[in-house]
């Protein structure tokens, strides 16, 4: 019982930071049809610039004692910046292509993406060592259930992810501007017709993907603080893979559809890593991708309930 | 036209037998000379650049079936490259200890006899054996994935790099005593190549004879294929899958067809690699980045373009070279380069056509 509700907590914890990044592949793929590749890149600079801002505060020496407004500090800076990036990515990168063939949009996304991983290598962005992120909560341990801990850093992460996906939810179903996205995503001529700034919708799009991805960055490194490997480091694109995977599982365009199979994916993997063999958690992941694409290649939700962002 | 009257234009077997042959014949003849004529004037390093150079063509030249030929998107190239290599090499350094006792003093395998000797023959039949590990591979990865749209063949092919990846670094180390070679099963020893450390100390079969005339096979293959009615089902899913399909094209079965023709050269270009001499095969040099490194070389050439893959695949070989002093920049810049291709020519340097079609109108869809 400890086992399944420590895997169950394990699972929930990392599948909400994959939901969170799963809705910017989701939302790009809805209205532009492509794979953001740049994507996991900008997840990746989230979590470092979450580290820098923390070390330029000062926090990496002061430990558990730092102020609480710290963490927020941190998630703040990380989501700006990434939401500055997103939206050059966007602007200078994809827009000229707006129309090309979507081949030629993938390779310009895999370009990009390169591209910052090879930028943020350089000693004067994050360097090619990795580092170790500073603790800016402190490990407080909340409550206990079947002896399984729930810290306080597991229910932030979990907490804040949940917190911003309704909070997206709350800005697609029930603004004006989240109605526009929604009529960009289903027909793009018409929607500008309805004297919809279509360039606007897309650029706010990347932002607000771009600043989700942030967030889960920053989430990311908190809960792993040892796993903030170099730029370049092939863990970031596996786990945007996995991300985009999740997307796909739960219907892609789908924004109920990539929390759910980010849900999915990380319990998945967390089951598997505990009860199977925790060497193969990636081969899961894939695994169930197959299984999807054979069986339901439209994903769980499916396209007939599919509200497109 | 009438079924006999076809049969009667078809040529004879005593003539097309010698066309058939001699492109190979002239494709292996040019190797041969290479290794016995260039290789003394040129110099180890040079020799060595050549063979990276047929290498690198190989693998462009196979992608292209993919990414150029039928338009899919393939980035997890290397992957295959790392199954040929990985199969090849695990045959002719067990097969250094079990039928060739090509044991050098320290006791590893080492090379044996002459051109076309016993070891030569070995390293070709595990070329083949990797090569075809990797063109079922390709059938395996391909077969789900190609019944959707390009981008989730991106997906899955990359994933699969991962996969292989992951399962690689779970292997054993590799054997080294002769004893223990002999004692253990033929899956024992195929899954004894060293894990996260590499695999090294494969035998040093490659030659520039050798490189080269795989180079010459590829190139004909896919010429032949590109300027045939099979090939021209080939660009027909790239142009338009529906148009395709409603010509009577299966076109799933021309991508998988390609997928695993591509997976069989990327194979025999991995075991080419393998035998190299001071290569020790890693899982993680043969990931993202070296799959990367082939879809720029093709995105570069032109989609499609066969030409257009052997000099960018030349220049992209030559280059890193050339600028070692550069070498941290050298992501940047290809990165930079691929964006600006595709914002400025996103055709590549020749888009479908071949050098020798430059001058020619372009011809115009109707």
């Amino acid at each position: 019982m400890t086992r399944l509700l420590q895997t169950l907590l394990d699972g929930v914890a990392v599948g909400s930071l994959y939901a969170l990044i799963a809705l910017g592949y989701t939302m790009v793929y809805g209205i532009l049809q492509f794979i953001n590749f740049a994507h996991s890149d900008i997840f990746m600079v989230g979590a470092w610039a979450a580290f820098i801002v923390a070390r330029a505060a000062g926090y990496a020496d002061v430990g558990a004692e730092a102020p609480v407004y710290g963490a927020l500090t941190a998630l703040l800076g990380a989501m700006a910046l990434c939401a500055t990036l997103g939206f050059i990515i966007e602007r200078f990168a994809y827009r000229p292509l707006r129309g090309a063939a979507r081949l030629n949009v993938l390779i310009t996304a895999i370009g990009v993406s390169l591209l910052i991983e090879n930028l943020g290598q350089k000693d004067f962005l994050f360097g090619t060592q990795p580092q170790k992120m500073p603790q800016l909560l402190p490990d407080l341990e909340l409550f206990t259930l079947f002896d399984v801990r729930f810290g306080l850093v597991d229910l932030t992460v979990i907490g804040v992810a949940f917190a911003l996906m309704a909070a997206l939810q709350w800005l697609v179903f029930q603004t004006k501007l989240g109605r526009a996205m929604r009529a960009v995503s289903h027909n793009i001529p018409v929607a500008s017709l309805m004297g919809i700034d279509v360039d606007r919708v897309i650029s706010f799009t990347f932002v607000l993907g771009s600043t989700l991805a942030a967030a889960a960055g920053f989430l990311f490194v908190m809960k792993y603080p040892g796993a903030l490997k170099q730029p370049a480091d092939s863990t970031w694109i596996l786990l945007g893979l996995k991300c985009f995977v999740a997307a796909v599982v739960g219907g892609i365009g789908n924004l109920r559809g990539a929390v759910l199979g980010g849900l999915l994916i990380g319990c998945i993997e967390m089951f598997g890593a505990a009860y199977l063999s925790p060497h193969l958690r990636d081969v899961y992941v894939f695994a169930l991708l197959i299984l999807v694409l054979l069986f339901k290649p439209s994903g769980l939700l499916g396209r007939a309930t599919v509200e497109k962002v | 036209m009438q079924p006999e009257r076809l049969a009667a234009l078809r040529p004879s077997w005593a003539q097309a037998l010698p066309r058939g042959i001699a492109p190979f014949a002239a494709g292996l003849a040019l190797a041969f000379t290479l290794q016995l004529v260039i290789v003394p004037l040129v110099g180890d390093f040079w020799a060595r650049l050549l063979m990276d150079i047929g290498i690198n063509i190989t693998l462009a030249v196979s992608l292209n079936m993919v990414n150029g030929y039928t338009g899919q998107f393939s980035i997890g190239h290397a992957a295959f490259m790392a199954v040929g290599g990985y199969v090849a090499g695990a045959v002719t350094y067990y097969g250094s200890y079990l039928w060739l006792d090509a044991l050098g003093p320290t006791g590893r395998p080492v090379v044996s006899g002459a051109f076309l000797g016993a070891g030569d023959l070995t390293f070709v039949a595990a070329a083949l054996v990797g090569g075809l590990a990797a063109a079922a591979a390709g059938f395996v990865v391909g077969l789900p994935s190609l019944r959707l749209r390009g981008d989730y063949l991106a997906i899955v092919t990359l994933g699969f790099g991962e996969i292989f990846r992951v399962v690689v670094q779970r292997t054993d180390d590799v054997k080294f005593v002769a004893a223990e070679v002999a004692q253990a099963g033929p899956l024992d020893l195929l899954t004894s190549v060293g894990g996260a450390l590499g695999f090294g100390g494969i035998p040093t079969y490659t030659t520039v004879f050798w490189v080269w005339s795989v180079v010459a096979v590829v190139l004909v293959v896919a010429t032949r294929l590109k300027f045939s009615s099979e090939g021209r089902a080939f660009l027909s899913v790239r142009e338009n899958e529906v148009a395709a399909e409603a010509m009577g094209v299966d076109t799933t079965r021309y991508k998988v067809k390609a997928f695993v023709l591509a997976a069989f050269f990327a194979g025999l270009a991995g075991a080419l690699f393998a035998h190299e001499s001071g290569t020790t095969l890693n899982p993680r040099e043969l990931g993202f980045q070296k799959s990367f490194d082939v879809v720029i070389m093709v995105v570069l050439g032109g989609m499609g373009s066969i030409s257009g893959a052997v000099l960018a695949a030349i220049l992209l070989t030559l280059l890193p070279e050339l600028l070692r002093s550069f070498a941290d920049w050298r992501m940047v810049a290809y990165a930079a380069l691929l964006i600006g291709m595709m914002l400025a020519r996103p055709q590549g340097l020749f888009g479908l056509r071949e050098v020798w079609e430059l001058g020619r109108s372009r011809r115009r869809a109707p």
